[in-house]
């Protein structure tokens, strides 16, 4: 058995648990780690009672891919605090997608900078609410300064068919890149 | 077999699990449920506080034995109802969810512990031989070649 996992990244309310929702065989679950407000340290409680805890939850959905094989998706926390969450969650990962509300494009700049700086492949999503794209690609990717090897896709997160394409997208995307050496 | 009486000796200290020979609690007049209500180390503790309780299954202890990912693969080895008795709930619950491949994520989200609990259990039930995991080497970084071509292959066919 063996399982892969990628990671779905984006602003608050950009959609990631519906991306993760539309191709998952499963109904999203959410798993919830506690922690301390001023910890850095996921779960460490040990020497702290006092202190106020707060939960930091992820949704994630699963892809048998083969019988031997399953994919897991996982959102990231909505909130850019609990970066040491994110290291766990990238840890082996193939790759992620980021999920861009052009509305709000500002909201996607901590994750793209998050994963430009840990060398992890990804692809940038752009959710057409409503099926409404009004920047094109190429204008996304100028404000978010993305490299020209980086795929910039429109992308329905309701949609299954279009939550594959993104899916394909990346892990094409991972492997050029590790075919370049990239990482 | 064991008296009918036998059965309190549960809520004393936990033995080990491979202490108990077969058959010893079968007759027990107590609930043999997968989700017992009643998390007996509670009571041990006179003003327990919210933060603490979740981990009290884990002796106070929040690191695991060793690193497990989000996405590692548990399933358990045995499966003999009739000797989980001597486990904590908690361990009765996972390894009744995990007669099938499961993620240490779905163990937390289903049985609705936090994370960094169900990776110390899953840990130790590894350790005492009750589950298998499977997970890939950190030392191997991201996935190679073949095995992404294996996902591709699988996302074009859902």
């Amino acid at each position: 058995m063996t399982s892969v996992k990628i990671v779905v990244a984006g602003g608050f309310g950009v959609g990631k648990t519906t991306f993760v929702g539309s191709v998952s065989e499963i109904q999203p679950l959410t798993t919830e780690a506690v922690m301390t407000v001023a910890s850095t340290d996921v779960d460490d409680l040990s020497h702290v009672p006092e202190k106020n805890t707060t939960t930091v939850s992820m949704d994630f959905g699963r892809i048998t891919l083969e019988k031997d094989l399953v994919l897991y998706m996982f959102g990231t926390p909505g909130q850019h605090r609990f970066w040491f969450m994110w290291d766990d969650l990238i840890q082996g990962a193939i790759g992620a997608i980021v999920l861009v509300d052009t509305r709000r494009l500002a909201d996607s700049f901590p994750a793209v900078d998050y994963f430009e700086a840990s060398g992890l492949p990804f692809v940038i999503g752009i959710n057409g609410f409503h099926g409404q794209f009004p920047h094109r690609s190429n204008d996304v990717r100028e404000a978010l300064a993305i490299p020209s090897n980086v795929p910039v896709i429109p992308c329905d997160a309701r949609n299954r068919e279009s939550t594959k394409a993104i899916l394909v997208t990346l892990v094409e995307h991972a492997m050029s890149m590790q075919a370049a050496g990239r990482y | 077999m064991a008296s009918p009486g036998r059965g309190d000796d549960r809520l004393g200290p936990p033995t080990s699990w491979s202490g108990r020979g077969p058959g010893s609690w079968d007759d027990s007049p107590q609930r043999s449920g997968a989700f017992p209500q009643q998390f007996p180390a509670e009571e041990e503790s006179p003003e327990p506080r919210r933060l603490v309780r979740p981990y009290t299954v884990t002796g106070g202890r929040t690191k695991p034995r060793y690193k497990l990912a989000l996405e590692a693969l548990v399933t358990a080895t045995v499966y003999e109802p009739r000797d989980l008795s001597v486990l904590a709930p908690e361990c009765q619950a996972i390894l009744q969810f995990c007669l099938d491949w499961r993620s240490v994520a779905e163990i937390s989200a289903v049985l609705r512990m936090p994370l960094g609990v169900a990776r110390i259990l899953v840990a130790d039930m590894s350790a005492d031989g009750l589950v298998r995991i499977h997970q890939r080497d950190d030392s191997e970084g991201r996935p190679d070649l073949h095995l992404l071509e294996r996902v591709l292959s699988g996302l074009r066919k859902i």
